[in-house]
């Protein structure tokens, strides 16, 4: 009876959920509490939870939308690393009979947290948290389309990465690695509630992303400033809209081949089981249905600000820009016709191999004949060596190995050999390291100063470049070499010692990774303490060439006072060229959306929903169900959803604008 | 050469902010989509529930072909889609829909047929 | 529109502007068709790998029963039927939208209404007497994949009657202003697109699966 009730309240949570046995979780959560309740405390002391609340979590604004995505995304990424290190650690020492730290139940989860969280919780936030913030500014836009559903989707993430957290201190996560493959997904090998995490997390975090992608696509198609036609669009929201078009017509598919795995291990369906007549090889078809263009959506914003940098700091137009839309063109549909170089092993015989190994090779083709633009770009040109100027030149280098070793992993029967082998696990890592990650660092470089109006210190920056930069190397080139000699992935331990120095070697690139990485928090502390030296008053620091650096560092809630007209593709360049007065008098008042709470409610019901699904505490789930619904629908109720910002405060910060700039000309 | 337009620039621009443009119909192109509608759904059911083509195979491409039809007669009677209709955004978004339809179903089918012969020789005989 | 005169270069007779000085508000939801058809086109995509599903999967009987065996056409003629009539008074009801006429519009849309809701009844009925010959979703694969996909479908109309009821109540209280005419053209191509997603369930799952 009184188990029951029990149950009926709890589902399967007991206290035997809590890790307590394992000592690495429990001294994590301490830490953890230890320093969140300090950062309560602090937030509490300085009275900032109203400011916070008003001006931060319920804003609008997509400028803020994005700064709160790349936050999410920096602290995701110090787990995601630590889970990396951690495995780097294991590795270096589970020889000659030693088991390492890591026990295989932990080691497993540690493998698939960090898979899930680099991609979807600091990949994705970091690109979609750019594109926020950039995008309106380069089309000379004063939000985006839908400025509501950007916070939802925010929050929505957020929420996603909530779920992944917990699991780290209730109960466990995912032992099958990032794509929960069945049957080891499935109920039958999986009865704990480590994939239901997985689900659930990418689930809510999957409408976030969703909704986001479908708001971008329509803000660039319908918000354009006059005068700027789809060829005369920054390089930069050129990929963005593609991106944005990837995701979303790539993320209901994930969405809904998840959906067919939880119905599998919640009502006993039988999609990808043994029995039944299912078959998990469709599972895996599927998800890379989804997956092959997540890998372009991660990459392709990259490019972008590859292209805006590499113009930028040479002082030249970007060559061959309409050679550069055409092939982010053709990259977005072909991104969809090569998703099974992924399982090239498991079967499909000759005739589909060959199809999708061709259509791999043909994408590489629009990728390098990028690569021609930059340098073509650079050529002759009167090159900075700034921060973002660097990260470009490391990401040309170290992608053009990654896309060479990919090129190498589309050959059918070289995959055969070299498949599921820690030659692929550096090839991705060479792609998305050298490609992703250094974009985004370029490109926090490029446009920090837009949006907090200083400069990033140098010498850390130039520090956090070369660490991150020579700690790649050292971190997969051990790699590539461990998986021609066959070495597998996802191992916990080894038993040939000849192996142990490359997995060393790796470890310390590792380690420069981490010193990478605390160099550039360092470098955010450093600067923001030295924010007046570094202070940029002109809000065009770099000389830059489109829009976005048309207004003032941070740029006004309403971003331009006066919509640009554009004539040119480098539309600001050319306002810079010919002299365009920039307007004193005649301002308006200016209607902008109002913020709202209802994301951070909504959010905060699915995490409940997503909780109480994952433990099977079913009272809990209909009730945050119902929440959902009711919250939904009563916001629609809310028809006024926007306000003026009164004439005087916008003749006040533009007067304050006029004031600095002649400071500047003087 | 890029003093252009900016007169005619405005112009487009102005479109974006004021657009509903969707073309709404008449009561009479509803009632032909109606039953142009009827018409296409009754007939396979008929096909198929009278048994009216000796060899399935053929009625099975019959009644795709009516349901392809059914599908364009929807598209245009009731969704009102053509390829004027925001700036034949619309019309781009659904072809670009269309495509990846048909990769994702006619690619899985065609791995997944590939997968079933040759790693699932047992599969068969269970179905049977 | 004003200009700013250039101080200088080649252009000088012609004024070119680089600020749009008089700009009219822009009224909101510009985007929101476009928008709300983006999100269609990524839900045809779930209903897509959901027909993949079934495509695959639906011939995998694991000894249970065959399409021919539980599929009752006449049932699925009838259903058809219901969703088609909710689409025309649908039609007449945006078209009242269009001539102002409110109170005969609220009426079609509870004809609407009425033939989604018999639509679920006989879907649920055919579910229910499914699941209890013991053909349930667990049954088989051909049986998960074809739940999986007909119940998503019934899913959607069922938000689909919810947001029609909230949208009757939004109306009667604000009348037909552009945000609830935005609204109502929005459930407009939800509802029809549903129907479009419905020509393929019943061709490919019912009619095509009698004919195996």
């Amino acid at each position: 009876m009184n188990d029951t009730l029990l149950k009926t309240i709890f589902g399967r949570l007991t206290l035997e959920s809590l890790p307590l046995h394992e000592p690495i979780v429990v001294a994590t959560f301490a830490m953890v509490a230890i320093g969140g309740a300090g950062l309560v405390a602090a937030l509490t002391y300085f009275k900032v939870w109203g400011y916070l609340w008003n001006q931060w979590f319920t804003s609008v604004d997509h400028k803020k939308i994005g700064i709160m995505y790349i936050i999410l995304a920096i602290v995701m990424l110090l787990r995601g690393f630590s889970d990396a290190i951690m495995m780097r650690a294991q590795q270096a020492m589970a020889f000659n009979g030693s088991e390492g730290y890591l026990t295989a139940h932990h080691y497993d989860q540690v493998f698939t947290a960090h898979g899930v969280i680099m991609i979807f919780f600091v990949a994705m936030p970091l690109v979609t948290g750019l594109m926020n913030y950039v995008v309106p500014l380069q089309i000379g836009a004063r939000d985006v389309s839908f400025p509501f559903l950007n916070n939802f989707s925010f929050w929505m993430t957020a929420a996603g990465a909530v779920i992944v957290m917990m699991s780290l201190f209730i109960g466990e996560f995912a032992r099958t690695g990032w794509l929960a493959m069945p049957p080891l997904s499935g109920l039958a090998y999986s009865p704990d509630v480590g994939v239901d995490y997985y689900i659930w997390a990418l689930q809510i975090a999957g409408i976030g992303t969703l909704l986001s992608g479908v708001n971008l696509v329509a803000t660039i198609v319908k918000m354009r400033a006059p005068g700027m036609t789809m060829m005369k669009m920054p390089i930069f929201t050129w990929t963005s809209l593609c991106t944005n078009i990837l995701i979303v017509a790539a993320f209901p598919v994930l969405t809904a081949v998840l959906a067919m795995l939880s119905l599998d291990r919640y009502i006993g369906t039988a999609f990808f089981t043994n029995d039944s007549g299912g078959n998990p090889m469709m599972y895996v078809n599927l998800i890379w249905i989804w997956g092959h263009p997540e890998v372009y959506i991660l990459v392709l914003p990259a490019f972008g600000i590859f292209s805006e940098v590499t113009s930028t700091f040479s002082g030249k137009r970007l060559f061959g820009y309409s050679s550069m839309v055409y092939a982010t063109l053709v990259i977005t549909i072909l991104a969809y016709l090569v998703w099974l170089h992924h399982f090239f092993t498991m079967g499909s015989g000759a005739s589909v191999n060959s199809f999708f190994g061709i259509t791999t090779m043909i994408i590489s083709i629009p990728t390098g004949a990028k690569i021609f633009n930059w340098l073509f770009t650079m050529y002759k040109g009167r090159i900075r060596f700034e921060l973002p100027m660097m990260w470009t030149i490391a990401f040309m280098v170290t992608f053009t190995i990654g896309g060479m070793t990919g090129v190498l992993l589309a050959v059918p029967p070289a995959d055969f050999v070299l498949h599921n082998s820690l030659f692929l696990v550096a090839h991705f890592h060479n792609v998305i390291i050298g490609g992703t990650l250094f974009g985004m660092f370029a490109g926090i470089n490029y446009w920090f100063p837009k949006a907090f109006g200083f400069k990033l210190n140098e010498t850390w920056g130039k520090i956090s470049f070369w660490c991150w930069v020579v700690g790649f190397y050292f971190a997969f080139m051990p790699l590539y070499v461990l998986g021609l000699m066959g070495v597998t992935r996802r191992m916990r331990y080894f038993d040939d010692p000849n192996l142990q120095i490359w997995f060393v070697i790796a470890a310390f690139g590792a380690a420069l990774i981490a010193a990478g990485i605390g160099a550039f928090l360092m470098q955010i502390f450093v600067s923001i303490r030295n924010r007046e030296k570094l202070a940029d008053l002109t809000g065009d620091p770099w000389n830059g060439r489109t829009l976005e650096w048309a207004t003032s560092s941070p740029p006004p809630e309403y971003n331009f006072a006066f919509t640009p007209i554009v004539h040119d593709l480098d539309a600001w360049y050319d306002m810079k060229e010919r002299k365009a007065v920039r307007p004193v008098s005649g301002f308006k008042s200016i209607h902008m959306p109002s913020g709202t709470g209802t994301g951070v409610v909504l959010a905060g019901l699915s995490v409940a929903f997503g909780f109480a699904m994952i433990w099977y505490v079913w009272w809990l789930a209909g009730l945050a169900l119902a929440g959902i619904f009711g919250t939904t629908i009563f916001h629609t109720f809310n028809y006024k959803r926007d306000y003026h910002i009164p004439v005087e405060d916008v003749i006040a910060s533009e007067d304050a604008r006029t004031r600095q700039l002649a400071i500047q000309g003087a | 050469m890029s003093d252009t337009h900016a007169h005619d620039a405005h112009a487009d621009h102005g479109d974006h902010g004021h657009g509903d443009h969707a073309s709404h119909g008449t009561r009479g192109s509803y009632i032909k989509g109606f039953f142009l509608s009827v018409i296409l759904t009754a007939i396979p059911f008929w096909i198929v529930m009278t048994d009216a083509f000796k060899d399935p195979s053929t009625a099975a491409l019959v009644v795709m072909v009516f349901a392809v039809a059914q599908i364009v007669v929807h598209m245009i009677y009731f969704l009102h889609m053509s390829g004027k209709s925001e700036g034949g955004w619309t019309m781009m978004a659904l072809i670009f829909t269309i495509i990846l339809v048909v990769i994702t179903l006619s690619g899985s089918i065609w791995v997944m047929y590939h997968m079933n012969t040759n790693m699932m020789p047992m599969q068969a005989a269970a179905d049977m | 529109m004003s200009a700013i005169p250039m101080k200088d270069g080649l252009n000088e007779t012609k004024p070119v502007s680089f600020y749009d000085l008089d700009e009219h508000e822009h009224p909101d939801g510009g985007s929101t068709m476009l928008g709300f058809w983006m999100y269609l086109m990524s839900d045809c995509l779930i209903f897509a790998v959901l027909f993949a599903a079934y495509a695959v999967l639906g011939n995998s009987y694991a000894g249970g029963p065959s399409p021919k065996e539980i599929f009752e056409l006449p049932l699925v003629a009838v259903n058809t039927a219901m969703l088609l009539f909710s689409s025309i008074t649908y039609g007449f009801a945006m078209l009242s939208m269009e001539e102002g006429r409110q109170r005969v519009m609220q009426m079609w849309l509870v004809f609407t209404g009425l033939f989604g809701l018999a639509f679920l009844s006989i879907e649920m009925y055919e579910f229910a007497t499914l699941i209890h010959e013991g053909a349930g979703p667990t049954r088989s694969a051909f049986l998960s994949s074809f739940f999986t996909l007909v119940g998503t479908h019934g899913l959607h109309v069922t938000m689909g009657l919810i947001w029609l009821v909230t949208l009757m109540v939004q109306v009667q209280k604000h009348g037909l202003i552009a945000a609830n005419k935005r609204r109502l053209m929005c459930l407009s191509m939800f509802w029809h697109f549903l129907d479009v997603i419905w020509i393929g369930v019943f061709t490919f799952v019912y009619l095509m699966g009698t004919l195996r």
